[in-house]
């Protein structure tokens, strides 16, 4: 392949003392100066003091959230273990000895749910995976901690950062569906 | 389990086998006139065992090769044809002189296929097998369908969730949305069906492999079908009656997540275990096992297939027993009159103590829970050091099925080696006891066995001037020991075990030894290395072939040329 050697002109006397570089610099410093001073118009923001709001669809740390009655959803199934990239997401099943689930046709739920927040990427895999749509990216962004044991959040920690979301309440209609069912014959609308 | 196939090799020649010639998605194959059933007797070749000899693959639920054929779930349905006979009674040939084929077809509706159950269908001369055609793949469709109207469809909390077979069909065969808008049939969830079996009767497609099983293999007719229609549900006789020592083999049967382990309950999802060859050591019969391990924790043992010795199944009291391996009090450093000491220290020692010993003041007690290979080495030791030597009998209660009388996984690697003694184990273990009264034995050295239990009691034990004793679990043998060394559980190490109708069989490590522990091989060469000046291997597997080389029952063997499933030798 051939190059083609592109000529370069030499600079001019004007340009070699560099006094239309460092012009062009203090009329772009003194407009943004004006802008800041008089206008006051900030390019930067006065961060921790003043907070930046995340637009809608922004993917901030994944918090636990829990359904419209109050009750854990995530009910244990590992897939978000099993699909998390940096492998942040460590949970322990309550085995056959374990808690209740808090609602009882879900028949399971986590012991222990934790997130490793320095190993997490915010990737949203775990959103993704979820089949019962118990983990969600909400807009936290800036989490900051003393040591990295405070850095594993927890599942206790995790419900409590991360709301209600009622969505499809597949439990509860379930329950409802086999309530129905107890009468027989069944009732014909 | 079945039949005679838990005996010896195979017979050397076997009768010439008749054929039958078919074809499969046009492709001829040969195929025998008669492959064994489920108990292992000879019956005309179904359909399904001849897509298979092809290479084949025919989705199914209720069949499994060592059950007797129901033909219930009707997923394996096959469209096929047969060759046509005219009114003659030969065969009607195409214009090129092919025999033309009548496709199966429904007798009103002739442009409809009619399937057939592959399972249960035998196959005729100059049949046509079409496993992969449109119509068939409509009939799984469709019969798939029809299994999932009324499943919960609850996966993320199923155990069986990553080995269930509605979920591989599903995408394999099934359909990516369900057309049934109606409500589901609601059954009875986490039914209460034995001691160590959940039932999940929505979950359910009642193919009636655990039914079968318990009544024709376990021999306990405990389960049925009740009710009617689509609420149909499997049962026990009566609440929790499920209790027979097989029970947990219904668990690995079900297709489905229907039967569930108490055991295994809710306690790891299955894609996450790590799977280990290995052989259960609850008794002398050896069943080949999986163990399902995670980050070092041991979750479940479940069988693996070998017809020699188990079959696919093994008993729920060998399948159970593995949470010893996990026990908190597990023997993890290296005590020396029971301060802790390092391996290097306590070797140094014991080797120099050995090596000084006069002749026939030590003597030997190893166990047949040992691998052949560290029994080889400890027999290696007492022969140098002219030591007596034996291990302790463990006798329980046998059944016609799987469970051995002998509770000892390696009682026959303990014979060969010439650790115990013959013809009964703990024969000599009187004339041990005698010998440390006298004065006339001043060391002895214990392996993976409490003497205190079977004749040598604390007061012996205390007039001895040296004592080795290698365990995993604590007892009060291990309390005494001047030197203590800290052993591996099987799972935790490699090794063989010689079963009771002598087959030897390897197992894989799955999980690491608990804190100082080491693999009773590995400081058992180091020793017999000090004592005796003998070498020759630096891993198991020359140690398995040094022993090959020695014990003339093993003659012949080579490690690598155990599998995965063994080599039977004379015993």
């Amino acid at each position: 392949m051939s190059t083609k050697v592109v000529d370069r002109a030499p600079l001019t006397f004007y340009e070699r003392t560099y006094l239309p570089a460092i012009l062009g610099g203090i009329k772009v410093t003194s407009k943004h100066l004006f802008n800041t001073l008089v206008k006051g118009k900030a390019v930067t923001m006065e961060y921790p003091e003043q907070k930046w709001v995340v637009p809608a669809g922004y993917r901030g740390a994944p918090y636990l959230v829990k359904d419209q009655d109050g009750a854990t959803k995530c009910v244990s199934c590992q897939l978000c273990e099993f699909v998390c990239p940096p492998k942040a997401i460590k949970i322990t099943p309550p085995g056959p000895e374990g808690q209740p689930a808090d609602r009882a046709n879900a028949e399971k739920m986590p012991r222990e749910f934790e997130i490793n927040m320095l190993r997490c990427i915010f990737c949203g895999f775990c959103q993704e995976v979820c089949p019962e749509e118990a983990i969600f990216l909400q807009k936290d962004y800036s989490l900051t901690g003393q040591s990295r044991e405070e850095m594993i959040y927890n599942k206790e920690k995790l419900l409590k950062l991360g709301g209600t979301h009622a969505g499809i309440q597949k439990w509860k209609h379930k329950l409802e569906e086999a309530k129905e069912q107890e009468t027989f014959p069944v009732p014909t609308p | 389990m079945s039949n005679a196939a838990t005996t010896a090799p195979a017979p050397a020649a076997p009768p010439p086998v008749e054929k039958i010639r078919i074809k499969v998605d046009g492709r001829d194959v040969e195929v025998p006139k008669l492959l064994p059933n489920w108990q292992g007797k000879l019956e005309p070749t179904t359909m399904l065992q001849a897509i298979q000899i092809a290479g084949g693959e025919v989705p199914h639920y209720c069949y499994h090769p060592k059950l007797p054929v129901a033909g219930n779930c009707r997923m394996c349905l096959v469209e096929f044809g047969t060759p046509m006979i005219g009114p003659d009674r030969k065969p009607v040939l195409n214009e090129d002189g092919s025999p033309k084929i009548a496709k199966s077809v429904l007798p009103y509706e002739p442009s409809t296929p009619r399937g057939a159950i592959a399972c249960a269908t035998p196959i005729s001369p100059g049949m046509e097998l079409y496993p992969n055609s449109p119509a068939t793949k409509q009939m799984r469709e469709a019969v798939l369908e029809s299994l999932l109207i009324n499943h919960p469809l609850d996966c993320p909390i199923c155990d069986q969730a990553g080995e269930c077979k509605l979920q591989e069909y599903s995408v394999q065969h099934g359909q990516a949305t369900s057309r049934f808008v109606e409500a589901k049939v609601h059954k009875p969830k986490a039914v209460d069906l034995g001691p160590r079996i959940v039932l999940d009767d929505e979950r359910c497609v009642l193919c009636t492999r655990c039914i079968r099983f318990s009544k024709d293999i376990a021999g306990d007719d405990a389960l049925g079908i009740v009710n009617r229609g689509s609420y149909n549900t499997i049962a026990a006789w009566k609440e929790g009656a499920f209790d027979n020592n097989y029970t947990l083999n219904t668990v690995d049967l079900c297709p489905v997540g229907a039967l569930t382990s108490k055991d295994f309950r809710f306690k790891m999802r299955v894609w996450f275990l790590k799977e280990t060859k290995s052989v259960c050591t609850s008794c002398g019969t050896g069943c080949n096992i999986t163990v399902g391990s995670r980050e070092g924790a041991i979750h479940r043992y479940e069988p693996r297939e070998n017809d020699a010795v188990n079959g696919p199944w093994m008993c729920d009291a060998g399948r159970l027993n593995y949470k010893w391996v996990a026990r908190e009090d597990r023997l993890k450093d290296v005590l020396i009159r029971g301060a802790k000491a390092g391996w290097n220290t306590a070797l140094k020692e014991i080797s120099a103590k050995l090596a000084a010993a006069p002749q026939g003041s030590v003597a030997l007690i190893a166990s047949a829970r040992q691998t052949t290979e560290e029994l080889f080495l400890l027999g290696k030791l007492a022969r140098k050091l002219g030591a007596l030597t034996d291990s302790v009998p463990r006798l329980g209660e046998g059944d016609r099925l799987l469970v051995n009388v002998d509770k000892n996984p390696n009682m026959n690697g303990a014979w060969l080696t010439g650790v115990a003694a013959v013809p009964a184990a703990g024969g000599r273990l009187g004339l041990i006891a005698e010998a440390i009264r006298s004065g006339q034995v001043r060391t002895l050295i214990v392996f993976g066995e409490d003497v205190t239990k079977c004749g040598i009691g604390t007061d012996l034990l205390a007039k001895l001037e040296t004592l080795i004793v290698s365990d995993i679990l604590p007892s009060a043998t291990t309390a005494t020991a001047t030197y203590l060394l800290p052993g591996c559980a099987h799972a935790e190490k490699r090794g063989t075990f010689v079963n009771a109708k002598g087959r030897v069989q390897k197992f894989m490590k799955a999980v690491e030894p608990k804190g100082d522990a080491r693999a009773e091989w590995e400081f058992l060469h180091e020793l017999v290395h000090n004592v005796t000046g003998q070498n020759g291997f630096s891993t198991i597997e020359g140690l398995f072939n040094q022993m090959a080389a020695e014990v003339p029952a093993f003659s012949g063997l080579e490690w690598a040329k155990l599998g995965d499933t063994g080599v039977t030798v004379q015993i």
